[in-house]
């Protein structure tokens, strides 16, 4: 029972470590605060130009660790919490767009703007957790998976 | 050098996919857990943050000692400081769309090519969304450089679209 406790409490620890490191090597290599939100905005803004091949390849990177991680440990993903085409599409254009009006999302503004202590990341962070958390029970509530 | 930066880039992000995997991250279910405070609360987002925080803090501190990064040519922080109503609604309709799937954007990322069709039709949300903005800043500062001498970007938020 220990042991299960300790390996629960050990695995998002050292995930948010690995996390954490990524996101400073950003920072040391490239200058940037390592936002995925951010780097979405630098692939797709119409303005990127030049700068466009770094988060792309950022992005892909993404990718590629996840398909790794999956071929590793599938049972570390698992499918999200609505099925339907229209919510999940729905869903998404609010992170879409939400992160970008908003400036960050957890990585950008939860742990780099935390990370430097930015006021304006923390009340952002309490923000979308206050909200995440509306919206969790809701769809627990509604009954959810459809 | 630009191949360079390309490989440190899909490297990094590999890493922070790992880790995201690592954390639990990639299971929709275990944050809709943690968010759900009222419901069986799991506190595993909470652990995550305090491991990635408590790794970026320290290091950002000694980072940003140094004069230049080691492939760009300088730091690009953001300077904003000020908690308007664009911080408040952004990030609160980001929350509603993260806490009723479950994905944010890096876990949903991290999931694309393992995620099924779910998966795709969120990131697809996600990248309208984000394009979407991206586009409508780029216009909007357009016509700000265009109509004003100063051609600043503060007043965005005033502008009619």
């Amino acid at each position: 029972m220990d042991r299960m406790n300790a390996a629960a409490l050990a695995t998002p620890l050292a995930g948010g470590a690995l996390i954490g490191l990524a996101s400073a090597g950003v920072l040391l290599f490239e200058g940037r605060i390592a936002g995925i939100s951010g780097m979405l905005a630098g692939v797709l803004s119409p303005e990127s130009t030049a700068e466009r091949g770094i988060p792309l390849a950022f992005v892909l990177g993404l990718v590629a660790g996840g398909l790794a991680a999956f071929m590793v440990s599938p049972g570390a993903f698992g499918p999200p919490m609505l099925r339907s085409p229209l919510a999940l599409v729905a869903a998404g254009l609010l992170v879409g767009v939400g992160t970008r009006v908003g400036g960050g999302c957890t990585s950008g503004h939860g742990i780099c703007g935390i990370g430097r202590l930015s006021r304006r990341s923390i009340v952002a962070t309490i923000t979308f957790m206050a909200t995440g958390a509306i919206a969790a029970l809701s769809v627990r509530l509604l009954g959810g998976g459809a | 050098m630009k191949a360079l930066r390309w490989i440190v880039a899909a490297l990094l992000g590999a890493l922070f996919s790992v880790g995201l995997a690592l954390s639990g991250m990639t299971q929709p279910s275990k944050v809709a857990a943690f968010l759900d405070v009222s419901g069986a609360w799991d506190p595993s987002l909470a652990l995550v943050m305090v491991g990635a925080i408590g790794v970026y803090l320290p290091l950002q501190l000694l980072i940003r000692r140094i004069r230049k990064p080691i492939l760009a040519d300088g730091f690009s922080i953001p300077q904003n400081k000020s908690i308007d109503g664009r911080l408040l609604g952004g990030a609160a309709l980001f929350g509603l769309g993260w806490g009723a799937i479950g994905y944010c954007p890096a876990p949903a990322i991290t999931s694309l090519a393992v995620g099924g069709v779910g998966s795709l039709q969120f990131v697809g949300g996600m990248l309208v969304g984000v394009g979407a903005h991206e586009l409508w800043r780029a216009r909007a500062a357009r016509s700000a450089r265009s109509s004003r001498p100063e051609g600043g970007t503060e007043g965005l938020a005033e502008q009619s679209i």
